[in-house]
């Protein structure tokens, strides 16, 4: 099992540890549920070090990973970030990523750890008709996530550094070494994400935490990220799943000519007959993923990811449901284990979202 | 409560659950080994009085953030009382497993029954 440069001070801390796709992880430190509420409430910080990082530099990056990837790369001006989708011909999703200018022609792209070996291959394949160098910069980085409304104010203070603003990225100096810190998250809230040297990954982390940021693991990571209504990779998309039922057409352009922009706009002319929907239990039940979704006798679609929402009190998920049965306010049923739940389909986030501070 | 603890008074089941013997009634619940395990209790579902429980058979749910798991009974019998504040505040399974986290009481089929399951220090050594 693969550990981050964090795991010694993990497990110092008491953090319960889970095996994720061959990482040994905090699930937790003191529990979900107050980490989720400190990160909607203050700000969280979270261990990421286990996602992967490629680079790609050289005259031909552009036109690269505008053939590799769906959305419209000639839109990221330098020091900008743009989310991301890599798919089969078939337009299957073979992962979802955010992809960052660095400079002209130098972009990080960041990946999910169980398919970063599925996304080398298919760079190392399409990148051959270009003039670039693809690089697997996994080890070069610890990864920390700072989230939450006071997150930016406790980043900057602490490290002493200006950060880019939401969805843009800058490179830094943190501990006296490079480092390249990016307005992005995973949990809905405002933040950064931190690629620093591993190196002085624990003395940043002490520094952080020092400063008030509470450690969070990947529980609170998975009910924040359902909360918001992101996708996670292995649940609600999958090789087998296509952007437009995914509701991911909005990170595809197809004029870009990317692998699978054909099929993409098949998909989109003629609509598909499932689409993802966000939803929300009344009442008790707590969904999880596989549980099927009825209506009346019929089974008309899948919890695709489930989860108790610690903001909300109640069950909340995602699922594919048949196509005329998206709109907000549709009332479909959830079978959790043989008991049938009401569900309520609504639009994303799921939570309430207070006022954003830029 | 935040270390592990298995009280010397009671009777253990493998599948992580405990009763605690009164007469010919038993109250039931899971073990301070089984809730860590869940991870925070956020949700509760139990029979109801007047229910059959037989052992070795899931006679509730409890469910936490992230897992939901069945609760095994440890005897059989019908069920006389239920703890009806878990449905409210589930997590007293975390904080109190043995006192507030009750989940049943009932009046055992078969009190012979007791003598299969574990005490506190062979269930603690079936952990290590």
């Amino acid at each position: 099992m693969r550990t981050t440069p964090l795991h010694r001070i993990h497990l110092e801390a008491g953090a319960k540890m889970i095996g994720f796709h061959g990482w040994e992880m905090p699930v937790y430190y003191d529990g979900i549920r107050d980490e989720h509420i400190a990160v909607r409430t203050h700000a969280g910080i979270f261990d990421v070090s286990h996602m992967g990082q490629i680079e790609v530099e050289g005259p031909g990056s552009t036109a690269c990973l505008q053939r590799l990837l769906t959305n419209d790369i000639s839109r990221i001006e330098i020091g900008g970030a743009q989310y991301s989708l890599l798919l089969t011909e078939d337009a299957g999703v073979i992962d979802d990523v955010f992809v960052y200018r660095l400079g002209g022609d130098r972009y990080l792209i960041v990946t999910n750890v169980g398919n970063h070996h599925d996304d080398l291959t298919q760079f190392g394949l399409v990148s051959r008709d270009f003039d670039v160098h693809v690089r697997d910069v996994g080890d070069s980085y610890a990864m920390l996530a700072v989230q939450g409304p006071h997150a930016r104010q406790v980043v900057g203070a602490t490290l002493h550094i200006d950060l880019p603003a939401r969805m843009h990225v800058a490179a830094r100096q943190i501990g006296r070494r490079p480092a390249i810190v990016c307005g992005t998250g995973y949990t809905g809230e405002d933040g950064v994400e931190l690629l620093i040297d591993p190196e002085i990954a624990p003395a940043v982390w002490a520094e952080l935490v020092d400063a008030g940021t509470v450690p969070c693991g990947l529980g609170a990571r998975d009910t924040l990220r359902l909360e918001a209504g992101y996708h996670l990779h292995g649940n609600d998309l999958t090789t087998e799943i296509d952007p437009i039922s995914a509701g991911l057409g909005w990170a595809c352009v197809e004029s870009t000519g990317f692998v699978g922009c054909d099929r993409v706009a098949v998909f989109r002319a003629n609509g598909t007959d499932e689409k993802l929907v966000a939803f929300t239990i009344e009442g008790d039940g707590i969904p999880r993923s596989g549980n099927p979704v009825l209506q009346g006798e019929e089974t008309v679609g899948e919890v695709s990811s489930g989860t108790f929402s610690p903001s909300l009190d109640i069950g909340i998920g995602m699922a594919y449901v048949r196509s005329d049965l998206t709109a907000p306010g549709t009332l479909l049923e959830v079978d959790v284990r043989g008991k049938r739940r009401t569900a309520r389909v609504s639009s994303k986030p799921l939570y309430p979202k207070t006022e954003e501070e830029t | 409560m935040s270390e592990p603890s298995y009280p010397d008074d009671l009777r253990y089941h493998p599948e992580h659950d405990w009763a605690r013997i009164d007469g010919d009634e038993a109250t039931l619940g899971v073990t301070w080994y089984a809730q860590d395990s869940l991870g925070e209790v956020v949700f509760y579902d139990g029979p109801e009085v007047g229910a059959q429980v037989s052992k070795d058979e899931p006679y509730a749910e409890v469910e936490s953030v992230k897992a939901v798991s069945d609760v095994i009974a440890p005897l059989s019998g019908e069920v006389v009382a239920v703890n009806e504040s878990l449905t409210d505040a589930p997590e007293a399974v975390n904080a109190d497993p043995y006192e507030t986290g009750w989940m049943v009481r009932i009046r055992m089929a078969d009190p012979a029954e007791v003598d299969t399951l574990m005490d506190s220090a062979s269930y603690a050594a079936s952990l290590e």
